[in-house]
């Protein structure tokens, strides 16, 4: 897939706190065709939105490379936060006015709402993908729609995994989660019978909502769409999932109906959770809590990635990032030369150590940054790799954005696994509510 | 001296000085003066009201998307939104939401205004009091109800697991119902205050005479309710409720914080749904339709009001017979 051949990496014994120290190199690129001449315009300046950090290290190490960047090049830099799900909007507004930020950091299907407003980045891609070990498969699919230009530089994503108390797995007779559905469902069903229930949020939480329920439809084979856009949703696949889900949703803890974002992380750090599904997020709040009870949970807190369902191979979904440059910025070449600056080991290894994790890089050779060796955050180092696109197995576009804000798969196995709707009726409903969105 | 001697005598002056001059004579003309005056206002109106309103419902007719400029598609968006099951929801949780919210509010609002009427000792400190919750930006009251409703964390249901009266924690944002009523309860908190000081103010302009007078004949406390109160109220009420009906049926906030329209929809306003589909969703067509949909409600509410509880030619600027 890649043309790297052979990733040298050269061990640091300060493994993390070295990484954090100016970025040594932890990695040599061997392919000699790497290489980049950029050529800024003079007088340059940019600026920059995007998504408000989940965790603090992640924006006070992005904004130390963005002086460096400054400092390197004299192209000032103002950088802007906005919550997550305001991004899009807002970068949808820029690329209808042609005025706005010259960079935005945007989520999941952003790029393929208005692909022909932004700056081909192909040869960003290119350099980057041939020095770092090339890009994980599901950005091309991303960022790279017409398999040829690149409309985006992919920046990672924000992975999810289950995040579990080991004493209570221990006490319910389970040394870590079963790689597959059958027994992870026994798990649940032991952890509910030691009073220790976990929980996965089922109300409209963008996040958290999102992934669990698309990870379990797609774990069983059900999807929304076709590789033609054909809404296939009410497949008997869908409906294995829904039963499972059904009965995973006995097991919860009560009240996973109401559940927005926040909730399951407030649960889980008041210790009433056993097993939830979040970014590292929940750990990283542990790891630097003031409260000693919450401190305590650090060392108990072990993280997993799903299991694998009848498919046979993961099936996660997580929050993937991009990076895009619209086409009315008066620097293009400033703004590809900072996208590449902030791709680069230099920039990214410190910022990856800082944030924890938080963010898993797109390129691979980040597989061996040494943040992964942290047992609590090696099935984070797997989120890009393992993850399926917004709007699988389709085309994405305005339909899949549409479908996934309208919270259509949350809303099936919500009513499915609360039994308000049998699997079947959930099911139908969705592909009704689907296809409305593609069209039929 | 009489106006039209005063202007027929400036006039003369005027003439014999040799300067009529189109300018001042503008600045004399009643309508010109009054255009003038009025263009202010008019353009505020115009730019910040008129052109989103019509721009909306524009909008609610093409299938703009975000991002994406759009083509007219006249009914469609309504048509699909008529056979939407969750805009259809929506609808009628808005009314549910609006009717019961509306109505109870009135209630306790005249109730607590009739209270808050009487000589009571600390008046001016209850009826501040009485107006907190009006006052405290309706997202960080929201976020309170958010944690008393939390299903792992809510006040309530601790409490009344430690009084013994309950055995597990109330589901108040996680079952469809009781999510409905949890988010009504809310709003009836937050309103009430607007109700009772609007109607309080109102009580306050009755003239005790009218009380005299009817104790004189006889009244109780009931028939002077149902015959002097309620009658000199109608007017106050006809507004307030107007206004209340209408912050209530177009509510956003509160729904958004407390459940973004969960669980499984049953507290998606049609201002929440509206907003879910043109902003994250990016069908701006189909939100402004959603939006517009709810004019003819909003319009019928403000008709009702003023025609069913307006009933007097006085309350109408006429006189009674």
């Amino acid at each position: 897939m890649s043309e790297y051949k052979r990733r040298r990496f050269l061990k640091t014994t300060a493994g993390v706190a070295a990484a954090t120290a100016a970025g040594p190199m932890l990695w040599t690129a061997k392919d000699a065709s790497a290489q980049w001449k950029g050529a800024p315009e003079k007088g340059a300046s940019l600026r920059v939105l995007r998504w408000s950090r989940f965790v603090q290290g992640d924006i006070d190490q992005y904004m130390v490379n963005v002086k460096k960047f400054s400092d390197q090049f004299g192209i000032p830099v103002r950088v802007d936060n906005e919550g997550w799900e305001d991004v899009r909007p807002k970068a949808a507004v820029a690329a209808n006015t042609g005025a706005g930020p010259d960079i935005i950091l945007g989520t999941n299907d952003d790029a393929n709402l208005y692909p022909d407003k932004l700056v081909d980045v192909t040869d960003v891609c290119d350099y980057l993908g041939k020095k770092y070990g090339g890009w994980y498969p599901v950005c091309e699919q991303y960022l790279k729609p017409d398999g040829k230009k690149w409309i985006g530089v992919p920046l990672g994503c924000a992975g999810n995994a289950l995040v579990y108390r080991q004493s209570m797995l221990k006490a319910a007779g389970f040394d870590g989660v079963p790689k597959d559905t059958d027994g992870f469902l026994k798990m649940m069903k032991a952890l509910h019978g030691k009073g220790t229930p976990g929980g996965f949020a089922l109300g409209n939480a963008t996040g958290d909502g999102n992934t669990w329920t698309h990870w379990v439809v797609w774990a069983f084979g059900g999807k929304m769409v076709d590789q033609n856009n054909k809404v296939v949703i009410d497949s008997p696949e869908t409906i294995r999932a829904l039963e499972y889900a059904k009965e995973l949703y006995g097991t919860f803890v009560p009240g996973t109906l109401s559940w927005l974002d926040p909730n399951n992380n407030k649960a889980f750090l008041d210790g009433q959770l056993s097993v939830t599904s979040n970014g590292i997020s929940i750990y990283y709040a542990a790891k630097n809590a003031q409260d000693p009870k919450v401190k305590e949970l650090e060392a108990d807190i072990f993280h997993s990635n799903f299991p694998v369902g009848p498919v046979g191979r993961p099936t996660e979904f997580n929050l993937f990032f991009n990076q895009m440059i619209f086409r009315y910025t008066k620097y293009p070449k400033a703004a590809k030369e900072f996208l590449r600056f902030m791709m680069e080991q230099e920039q990214v290894n410190p910022w990856v150590t800082a944030s924890i994790g938080y963010v898993t890089p797109a390129l691979q050779v980040y597989e061996q940054h040494p943040v992964w060796k942290d047992p609590k955050a090696t099935p984070y180092r797997d989120s890009m790799k393992i993850m399926l696109p917004s709007g699988y197995a389709g085309k994405m576009g305005y339909a899949s954005a549409g479908a996934l804000a309208d919270f259509i798969i949350v809303n099936m196995v919500a009513e499915a696994a609360s039994g308000s709707k049998s699997p079947k009726e959930a099911a139908e409903r969705a592909q009704k509510r689907a296809e409305r969105y593609y069209k039929v | 001296m009489s106006r039209a001697a005063t202007t027929l005598n400036e006039t003369a002056a005027a003439r014999s000085r040799g300067e009529p001059g189109a300018w001042a004579r503008l600045q004399d003309n009643r309508t010109v003066l009054g255009l003038l005056f009025l263009t202010p206002a008019a353009a505020l109106l115009l730019v910040f009201l008129t052109y989103p309103l019509g721009l909306g419902t524009y909008l609610g007719f093409t299938d703009t998307k975000i991002g994406r400029g759009g083509a007219w598609i006249g009914l469609e968006n309504f048509e699909f939104l008529w056979g939407d099951a969750v805009a259809r929801l929506a609808l009628f949780n808005t009314i549910f939401y609006t009717v019961i919210a509306s109505v109870i509010k009135f209630a306790l609002g005249l109730w607590l205004a009739l209270i808050l009427n009487q000589h009571l000792p600390f008046k001016a400190f209850f009826r501040a009091i009485v107006l907190l919750p009006f006052i405290v930006p309706t997202a960080l009251s929201a976020i309170a109800f958010w944690w008393i409703y939390d299903s792992q964390f809510s006040i309530l249901s601790w409490a009344l697991t430690r009084m013994g009266l309950i055995s597990q924690y109330i589901d108040f944002l996680g079952e469809p119902w009781n999510a409905r009523f949890s988010t009504i309860a809310a709003n009836i908190w937050r309103g009430v205050p607007f109700v009772a000081i609007t109607l309080l103010a109102g009580l306050q302009t009755i003239s005790p005479s009218y009380y005299e007078a009817a104790s004189l004949d006889g009244a109780s406390r009931w028939q002077q309710f149902r015959h002097v109160t309620l009658p000199l109220l109608t007017p106050i009420i006809a507004v307030v409720m107007t206004f209340s009906v209408l912050f209530t049926f177009t509510d956003f906030q509160l729904i958004y914080v407390l459940t973004r329209g969960g669980p499984l929809n049953a507290t998606h306003l049609m201002a929440t749904l509206s907003f879910q589909r043109a902003i994250p969703g990016g069908s701006l067509g189909e939100g402004a339709a959603l939006a517009t949909a709810m004019v003819p409600f909003l319009l019928a509410a403000i008709l009702f009001s003023y025609f069913g509880l307006q009933r007097r030619a006085w309350q109408q600027g006429g006189s009674d017979k």
